[in-house]
């Protein structure tokens, strides 16, 4: 009988480096996605990532492909500099919302306002995962936080940005959608939009961001599978998922 | 192209492209602004490209990822820019990046105001950004030296892997003078493939990472380590100096970049009267240059260090020489710079002593 090979590890993914990710994360999966968009696409000679700060500070450990780091929030900046000198490269940044959607938000907006060619992976899990749970741009109204133990207060720390909407009203960018890895048939769609995505770079068309919606169980203080559920049930209908905006 | 009369600002941008300079990413500030205005004006003549980031921070990050292709990048700025900037100047620092920042000094702290000033000394110098790292600092003092110290720039940044500042201030990037801009002999130097990103094709698949994340403590202390082997070459190798009448002077004034101009006057119109006075100008700011501080002449019984500052420099004096001399300082701020009959006072009052 015959070996055949059903399920293997992406190409663009470092040979026998496992992630430092905890148990339940999403940036496993999403990071598994873009590694096989790279993939199927045939581009990783010629793709250069741009890390963030925060959980996914050390994606460079798990992408086999030219690398570059950015302070907090400034991977937008670091990306257009890239590809201003290599527009002949695909140039992505992988983002948690902590460092897009708060320190970082001048550089997104701007970035996505001048149309810059390139690729945006956006994870938005409700909180800063790295420093250990404290509220982020995204935390939800009520949500519990080791910065706001009472809960998001829209009194005090306004509300909840949902980032892919805002940026959608822009005349500039072309591909916004917002998806999740919460269950296997959002994963599949989720992969689709960050082939398509990339995609679009490869084709010269522009901005594009695809905002994931994920799950930190242990700074939510939940299970794996009851994270997942969460997100779907709390996060979704704040969060919901869509192509706000398509070049076509 | 011959000697022709320019403006400082204007001529460190066509020096900057002359250098081979494709790609600036600035952000407006006075007194610089005709930097990123000559650059956006010229720079697609060259098939470069000229962005106006959204802020110093921004503009000093896609320096960050032009540099990390290994072509040659540029951003400028002024004093409350340059603070803005010295995250991003860190994080090149630690990447070992090569960049070329020109910081065109205004008078400071804080929004200070737009007239010049030399007040950035400590900051260019001791850091700025967060941990151990090294700008190489150089301090033109006529327009011609904005343009060979410019150029310069980006030969250090490509050899060393690091950023280097060409620390002007407001009357250098102001005035004008006439200067000669050669092209670079090193104008078409080719990107290095070997460590720069886009080239993974080049290495045979091999990938290339630049970061400043050491997580443990061991391989973070090992990156320090190596980057202090590099600062201490750049010590060895690059220490620039320019000593003036410095033989049998019984005074020598301290001095760079515009006060050092300055300064010469001073001197010439004393030596003239028969005083033994002499100036020794630091062109690199770091590395310091202490090899030219031991050459100063066992005649010499005090040093007058001039700058338009409260004193940055006079550290860095007493150090490179041993606190040997007794140091003095004479500085205006504000946005004045001392003037020529002010620092020949000063240099009577001190030889009268």
């Amino acid at each position: 009988m015959s070996e055949v090979k059903v399920y293997e590890r992406p190409k663009s993914w470092m040979p026998n480096v496992s992630s430092h990710y905890c148990p339940g994360c999403g940036h496993g999966i999403a990071h598994r996605l873009v590694c096989e968009a790279i993939d199927e696409l045939g581009i990783q000679n010629d793709t250069i990532g741009v890390a963030p700060v925060g959980c996914a500070a050390m994606i460079y450990d798990y992408m086999d492909t030219d690398y570059c780091e950015a302070p907090h929030g400034r991977a937008p900046a670091v990306a257009t500099g890239l590809k201003t000198v290599r527009p002949d490269k695909i140039v992505y940044t992988y983002q948690g919302d902590g460092d897009l959607a708060s320190i970082g938000m001048a550089e997104i907006i701007h970035a996505a306002n001048r149309g810059q060619s390139i690729t945006v992976i956006f994870i938005n899990n409700a909180i800063y995962g790295m420093t250990g749970g404290q509220m982020a741009p995204t935390t939800l109204i009520g949500q519990k936080t080791t910065t706001c133990p009472l809960g998001r207060d829209a009194s005090v720390n306004g509300y909840p940005l949902r980032v892919s909407e805002m940026l959608a009203t822009l005349p500039a960018p072309g591909f916004i959608t917002r998806v999740t890895v919460a269950q296997p048939k959002y994963t599949l769609k989720a992969k689709q939009a960050i082939k398509k995505a990339f995609q679009n770079q490869v084709e010269g068309k522009g901005f594009s961001l695809v905002e994931v919606l994920s799950s930190c169980p242990t700074n939510w203080g939940m299970r794996p599978v009851e994270a997942f559920d969460w997100l779907l049930s709390s996060m979704m209908p704040y969060y919901p998922l869509g192509v706000f905006k398509d070049f076509d | 192209m011959g000697r022709i009369l320019m403006k400082g600002t204007e001529a460190i941008a066509e020096a900057a492209i002359q250098a081979g300079c494709k790609y600036f990413f600035g952000y407006p500030i006075t007194p610089q602004n005709e930097i990123p205005e000559y650059m956006s004006a010229h720079l697609p003549e060259v098939g470069g490209v000229y962005v106006q980031a959204e802020s110093e921070v921004a503009s000093i990050n896609m320096v960050l990822g032009g540099g990390a292709t290994g072509y040659r990048v540029m951003t400028s700025s002024s004093s409350p820019g340059i603070s803005l900037m010295s995250e991003g100047i860190s994080y090149i620092a630690g990447c070992e990046i090569p960049a070329v920042i020109v910081n065109v000094m205004r008078a400071g702290p804080g929004l200070g105001g737009i007239l010049p000033g030399q007040a950035d000394y400590l900051q260019a110098t001791k850091g700025g950004g967060n941990g151990d790292y090294n700008l190489i600092v150089l301090a033109p003092s006529t327009l011609q030296e904005c343009v060979d110290l410019t150029q310069l720039a980006f030969d250090l940044a490509q050899k060393y892997r690091n950023p280097v500042m060409v620390a002007a201030d407001g009357f250098m990037g102001q005035m004008m003078e006439a200067v000669e801009i050669k092209p670079s002999p090193t104008k078409d130097q080719p990107a290095d493939a070997s460590w720069a990103l886009g080239f993974m094709e080049e290495r045979g698949g091999k990938r290339s990472h630049l970061h400043s994340l050491f997580l443990a403590p061991e391989p973070l202390e090992e990156h320090n380590r190596k980057l202090q082997k590099k600062y201490a070459a750049i010590k060895a190798a690059e220490q620039r100096c320019e000593c003036f009448r410095m033989e049998d002077a019984e005074l020598l004034v301290a001095a760079y970049g515009t006060t050092a101009r300055i300064s010469r006057s001073a001197v010439n119109n004393l030596r003239a009267e028969g005083l033994k006075v002499g100036m020794i100008r630091p062109i690199t700011l770091w590395p310091y240059p202490y090899e030219a501080f031991k050459t100063i002449p066992s005649t010499v019984k005090h040093i007058l260090v001039a700058e338009m500052n409260a004193g940055q420099m006079v550290d860095d004096v007493k150090v490179a020489t041993g606190c040997r001399y007794p140091v003095s300082f004479y500085g205006r701020m504000g946005g004045f710079a001392p003037s020529v009959k002010e620092i020949e006072d000063e240099c009577r009052r001190i030889l009268a002593l």
